[in-house]
């Protein structure tokens, strides 16, 4: 344990301090929140699509950093799955931006409004 | 032993007629439809002769014969068979019904040879000839209310028979309908036989209802079934206060009042209260009803059939008028007197409709005997066999009417239910039976003729219609003569063959009291018959003698005249108190006021809710896929401070 505590921690006139979670919660509901923010205010899909990128990431951040302090792997399996959905909805978002940008001649979100009965 | 054993063959021979006519007969001929209809009814009259024959062989103690051929209703505590019965009584029923049925049938093929509908005709006479003979087969209840229900729906289909009239269809519907009045009670008294005694055979029903005790006090049990039963009575057989379809029926093809509404349909209520006699004699309130309701619309009945003028009516109100003398003889005790009433009636008033066919068939549909007269030269087959038939009707001695009703009148004057003032009244009627008889003969067949000559050819019907007339005739002469021989102090034939149906309860006829010359004397010169005497030679008088008068009497007596050939405005009556309010509140209460306002208003209700709302959320469904995000964010801040709200 000594060897992960001095590799992830600061060594303070010998006394072993650890971030504490509150921090990296509070930094992760920040990202989420600027992440919201940003899907439901910005205009351009592209600018969309990465503040949903931000909001994964901010849960990431979460889950790894509970993962950390529980001690537990759970957490940080999950981050693998998250970026690997995240790729993969990725590459499958990008390829729809490409044809709304194609058949609108535009990235502004507010073209795209046919999602209705 | 076959029929016996397969009893259902005399019913089903007629429905396999019906079906075969009505469904599979599209293409045939007239003489294969006549064919197969006269087939079938015939064939069931030849296996009723087979029955009686077999019926002979039978011990004492196995009549009633039953015969359950398989179960029907099983429900509960209920259980109902298809069980098909055979006691003297059915025996009489289904000679009546196969033989004069089978006359019928023989006469239409000439009625209504020229019918467009001719094939529908007899699918439907056969199909009335099945539930009629499923109704005097029964051996329960319900069974019996199958035919009963049957048989009314059959009338309905031939009233309405020409269903382009709408006075046809009109009175179809009111015969059907006021018929629905009767069954209600007809029902309800078999629920109340049901509930006591768990069954509705005949044979556990009548022997629960003798174990009980005679309801003296005039009411009970037994006194209130029996009266509803007697309700579903007066709707069939047309009396007080149910008899107003009756005249109207006559809308209907003459052959078909002729077996229908005469001889055979009407007279169920009659039979079923003579089937129901254990029950009845327990119970004296009901029997006194049964006498007085069949006394007044004899008289009654009577009264108005002296006014009308049209043939056929004239015959109606005869038709309710003797009905009224079977009932009062079932409820004077003397069932065997009613059913033998019920049989001669069958003959004689058969008789007398066909041979109004055979006038008017004569006469090109004329059915106003104002425009007839002297016919007896130009058909006179047709005069001479209606005349055995009014000398039936009117009683006079030797003819079968005279000993049928000579039965009932002298159980009303000295039977052990005897009812001094309706005998009074009965006799009465013995006389306005024999007046109006006889004015209809003197109308249609005596005097000048008042048809315009070149325009009617009055000619005698062909062969098919005069052997049912010959016939029936000669039955209305001999049908009696069973009971002859009580009359000189004998036995009475029928009453002694029916005794074991009405549990030996024996009407000592006229004679049987004193016995030799003198009692037969008595009899022949017997107030019925003297009564009888008085209405023919008041006819003769009126009629023939001075042919000018009836109009001045009529003039004279205009209110007498005015009620009576307004049929005491009973219709009328019964438009104003029961058919207009009934019309109101169903247009204005369970029309417009239920139907429309409450359940129309509450589907359209539910429905303009549903669509409303829906447009309202509508609005959430605009397309924009930022408030659509927005929308998503806010149910996971929702769901979010739910679970924190819940984990705390």
């Amino acid at each position: 344990m000594d060897s992960h505590d001095r590799r992830r921690s600061r060594r303070l006139g010998g006394v072993t301090k650890v971030v504490p979670i509150s921090y990296y919660v509070t930094l992760s509901a920040v990202l989420f929140g600027l992440g919201i923010a940003g899907v439901l205010f910005k205009r351009n899909i592209i600018t969309i699509f990465m503040s949903i990128e931000l909001m994964l990431n901010a849960v990431n951040l979460a889950f790894v950093a509970f993962g950390r302090s529980l001690g537990q792997l759970q957490g940080q399996v999950f981050v693998f799955f998250v970026i690997v959905v995240a790729a993969a909805e990725a590459a499958v978002g990008l390829a729809i931006v490409i044809v709304v940008a194609r058949s609108r001649q535009s990235l502004n979100v507010e073209r795209v409004n046919l999602l209705k009965l | 032993m076959f029929v016996l054993t397969h009893l259902w063959i005399i019913p089903l021979l007629p429905l396999l007629g019906a079906g075969a006519n009505g469904i599979l007969g599209r293409a045939w001929s007239r003489a294969t439809t006549s064919a197969v209809a006269l087939g079938a009814t015939g064939l069931s009259f030849f296996f009723t002769v087979e029955l009686a024959r077999e019926f002979f062989y039978l011990a004492p103690a196995q009549i009633p014969w039953v015969h359950s051929s398989f179960t029907w209703i099983e429900a509960g505590g209920l259980r109902v068979d298809y069980a098909l019965q055979v006691d003297q009584l059915t025996m009489v029923m289904l000679f009546v019904v196969t033989g004069v049925g089978w006359l019928i049938h023989l006469y239409s093929t000439g009625y209504m040879a020229d019918d467009d509908g001719y094939r529908r005709f007899f699918a439907y006479l056969n199909l009335f000839m099945f539930f009629m003979l499923t109704l005097v087969l029964a051996a329960n209840y319900a069974l019996l209310f199958v035919g009963w229900e049957g048989v009314g729906l059959s009338s309905y289909l031939l009233i309405g028979f020409w269903f382009l009239r709408k006075t046809a269809t009109d009175a179809g519907n009111k015969a059907f309908w006021v018929n629905r009045v009767g069954d209600f009670g007809f029902l309800l008294g078999m629920f109340i036989l049901f509930r006591q005694f768990g069954t509705l055979d005949f044979a556990p029903v009548f022997r629960g209802a003798t174990a009980m005790p005679v309801e003296t006090g005039g009411h009970g049990l037994l006194t209130a079934a029996a009266l509803l039963l007697l309700a579903g009575a007066t709707g069939k057989s047309a009396q007080i206060p149910l008899y107003i379809w009756l005249p109207d029926a006559m809308e209907g093809p003459t052959p078909v009042s002729a077996l229908i509404h005469a001889a055979t349909m009407v007279a169920a209520g009659v039979y079923m209260i003579a089937r129901s006699n254990a029950l009845f004699l327990q119970a004296p309130f009901a029997m006194t009803a049964v006498a007085v309701i069949g006394c007044l619309t004899a008289f009654f009945a009577a009264t108005i059939a002296l006014v009308q003028t049209d043939i056929k009516r004239v015959l109606a109100y005869s038709t309710i008028s003797q009905l009224g003398y079977m009932f009062l003889g079932c409820g004077v005790g003397a069932f065997a007197g009613g059913v033998f009433h019920l049989m001669t009636h069958a003959f004689f008033k058969a008789l007398l409709f066909l041979g109004a066919g055979s006038v008017m068939h004569a006469m090109g549909g004329q059915q106003d005997m104002r425009q007839m007269g002297g016919l007896r030269k130009r058909i006179p087959w047709t005069y001479g066999t209606m005349l055995v038939a009014a000398l039936a009707i009117a009683g006079t001695p030797g003819f079968s009417g005279f000993f049928s009703k000579d039965e009932i009148l002298e159980a009303t004057r000295s039977g052990p239910h005897s009812q001094p003032v309706l005998y009074a009244l009965g006799l009465l009627t013995a006389g306005l039976t024999s007046f109006y008889i006889f004015r209809l003969v003197f109308l249609t067949f005596h005097g000048e003729p008042r048809y315009e000559d070149g325009h009617v050819h009055p000619h005698e019907s062909p062969r098919a219609m005069l052997v049912p007339l010959v016939v029936l005739a000669i039955l209305s002469l001999a049908g009696g003569w069973w009971a002859a021989p009580g009359l000189w102090g004998g036995v009475n034939h029928f009453d002694r063959f029916l005794g074991p149906v009405f549990g030996g309860v024996t009407i000592a006829s006229a004679a049987e009291a004193g016995s030799g010359p003198s009692a037969l004397l008595r009899a022949l010169l017997g107030a019925p018959v003297i009564v009888g005497l008085i209405g023919f030679l008041l006819a003769w008088w009126l009629y023939i003698r001075r042919p000018e008068f009836p109009a001045r009497l009529a003039e004279s007596f205009r209110v007498v005249y005015q009620l009576l050939s307004g049929k005491y405005f009973v219709d009328e009556l019964y438009a104003a108190t029961i058919v207009r309010p009934l019309l109101w509140l169903s247009r204005n209460l369970l029309w417009h006021a239920v139907d429309e306002g409450v359940i129309d208003g509450g589907v359209n209700g539910v429905a303009r809710g549903a669509g409303e709302f829906g447009d309202g959320l509508r609005h959430l469904n605009s397309g924009n896929t930022r408030t659509y995000a927005t929308w998503i964010v806010m149910g996971a801040v929702v769901l979010t401070t739910l679970l924190i709200w819940m984990a705390h």
